[in-house]
């Protein structure tokens, strides 16, 4: 059955279409994947009955000739997509044992085209975190090892459980979610593509929200066609969520394998950080030689306010999660420790169920917003963050898409950064400007650096121009010729 | 802008998180170290920037004031750490 694991989303859904095989089969070979992959805890709750049923009523429809766009295909949910009846966490204690009587908006729209629910996937605490080692359930491994060495990677975060599913072949693809970065470093630390769409092109509404200004949904895929095929059945406009945008969804796989001819690609100075590792600086230049030879124009860009970008998020982001994560207060979800009056109930409940890096940032947030520091910290960020947005306005006078590196470094050893959260933060650098500028971002591998584990480019698109970002990316992955896997040793 | 004990325990009870004694010394050395990191956005000029708080552009959409979704109170009540009858049991607010 490993064959049928190995596929593609696009590769399956076309199998399934030929009758080569039937959406129970496929299905069942990912569950028998994900039961042999516990190591790699990836996966917090695995929904196999609940999958098989969704298959054999795929087959059931394919059979009528009504299938959907994703029908048949088994994916993984971050567990910060509420699923009815299915337990949903954040990978916080806080929420231990919540079962959703609703489902969000964006998985919603995925059964609809016919996807196969496998389980839900481990994540950072609340999606606060680049490692995943801020959950509750505890850390994903990596499957990618270092040449070097046998040591444990992170898969990066948050959607750690989500890009090491997809990069380990436990299913097709993945939900995930990107606040400051979290789809698209995990995917650079796995070899997988991810992209964070257009603020407001996905619906929150169902998705526990973390910092509500700047959280999107996105998936996490094998291919950059599969992230397209993904994404078109996430986004779409809900009324539910305030800031969703009422804007025509293209099929975005048709602008995969377009050609680039003529694209103008910036390429942003302020990307070049101090202490970049040689190797990315070359993949960076890889990327742009590629690019060349498709037909684009290479134009030097300037950001100025890049540096800002990551400060700015860690004022705007912690205060909206302090605002956000208000809510958990024992009495209507979740855990309740009991204290001596309604106040301490609140108190201990919120101490014994949050984490430390969660409460690290409940209490950055509370105090930036708090009286006396409110313009000098939270109405500052908010201004820089306007600058931020401004940098990206001139460039897309010179350019129709940018190129930089996704993360600074290839995949670091689970514990190595812990301790030191300015460090770990820094794991960001590259991708928080498109979350505070609300643009599409997409990562995907581009190639191994010497330890032989996987590095990821990325490319930011112009608001609501997915399209470009894909094309872009297609004829990247065709030059990146990148096909390499993680050896199993789980 | 030191962040000191008394800071943080302030901090901490509005934010209604119970944090012992022993922590609060922890605490403020780790919010220093990242307010200190943040400091620099001193050094942008903002004068006369107007302050982004959505990239949305579009204002609040609006609709019919009328009822979307409840009326079931066992399935609001379903996941309470305490319910009876279709009520939440919280702790007596007023003494």
């Amino acid at each position: 059955m490993s064959a049928l694991t190995s596929l593609t989303l696009k590769g399956a859904i076309d199998g399934l279409e030929a009758g080569d095989f039937t959406s129970v089969e496929l299905t069942t070979a990912h569950i028998e994947a994900i039961e042999a992959a516990r190591a790699l805890n990836a996966f917090i709750v695995e929904t196999p009955e609940q999958a098989l049923s969704m298959a054999a009523a795929s087959d059931a429809r394919r059979a009528l000739g009504a299938a959907g766009p994703l029908d048949g295909a088994p994916l993984g949910i971050k567990d910060l997509f509420c699923t009815k009846g299915v337990q949903t966490t954040a990978c916080s204690n806080i929420l231990k044992g919540f079962v959703p009587e609703y489902e969000s908006t964006v998985t919603s729209q995925l059964w609809r085209d016919g996807a196969v629910m496998l389980g839900k996937l481990n994540l950072d605490q609340f999606a606060m975190g680049s490692s995943n080692e801020t959950s509750a359930f505890g850390p994903v491994t990596n499957p990618w090892r270092s040449t070097a060495s046998n040591k444990a990677l992170t898969p990066g975060g948050s959607s750690g459980g989500s890009a090491a599913a997809v990069a380990a072949d436990l299913c097709l693809g993945a939900t995930a979610t990107d606040t400051g970065g979290s789809i698209r470093q995990p995917a650079a630390f796995t070899g997988t593509v991810g992209i964070k769409p257009t603020y407001g092109r996905c619906s929150r509404w169902g998705v526990v929200a973390f910092a509500s200004s700047l959280d999107q949904a996105g998936p996490i895929a094998k291919t950059v066609e599969d992230a397209a095929l993904l994404l078109t059945s996430m986004c779409g406009h809900d009324p539910k969520d305030s800031t969703s945008l009422d804007v025509p969804v293209p099929d975005f796989t048709q602008f995969v394998g377009k050609s680039v001819k003529g694209l103008k690609i910036g390429i942003p100075k302020e990307y070049r950080v101090d202490n970049m590792p040689a190797e990315i600086e070359k993949l960076w230049e890889d990327g742009i030689a590629w690019l060349k030879e498709a037909g684009c124009e290479i134009v030097d860009i300037s950001l100025p306010h890049t540096k800002y970008a990551l400060p700015a998020y860690y004022i705007v982001a912690p205060a909206e999660a302090s605002s956000n994560l208000a809510r958990y207060d024992g009495m209507r979800y979740g855990l309740r420790a009991e204290g001596g009056n309604l106040t301490e109930t609140y108190e201990n409940t919120r101490a014994e169920g949050f984490g430390d890096e969660v409460k690290r940032r409940i209490l950055i947030g509370t105090y930036v917003l708090s009286a006396g520091y409110y313009d000098a910290y939270y109405l500052k960020a908010l201004k820089v963050r306007r600058r931020i947005a401004e940098d990206f306005d001139k460039a897309w006078e010179r350019c129709d898409a940018i190129l930089t590196p996704t993360a600074p470094s290839a995949a670091f050893g689970l514990g190595e950064n812990s301790n030191d959260p300015i460090a770990m933060y820094l794991n960001d650098v590259f991708t928080v400007t498109t979350n505070l500028a609300g643009l599409p971002g997409l990562s995907l591998p581009a190639g191994l650096d010497s330890n032989g584990l996987p590095l990821g480019l990325q490319i930011i698109g112009k608001p609501l121009d997915e399209g470009t970002v894909f094309s872009v990316a297609g004829a990247m992955e065709k030059a990146a010729g990148f096909n390499a896997k993680a050896g199993k040793w789980w | 802008m030191a962040i000191d004990v008394a800071t943080v325990r302030k901090v901490a009870r509005l934010a209604r998180i119970a944090t012992p004694e022993d922590r609060l010394e922890p605490l403020a050395q780790e919010l220093n170290g990242i307010m200190a990191w943040i400091e620099q956005l001193a050094e942008v000029d903002t004068d006369g920037v107007e302050p982004l708080t959505s990239v949305v552009g579009a204002g609040a959409p609006l609709r019919d004031d009328v009822v979307t979704m409840g009326g079931d109170a066992s399935v609001i009540t379903s996941n309470a750490p305490k319910s009876v009858d279709g009520f939440f049991v919280v702790p007596k607010v007023v003494e």
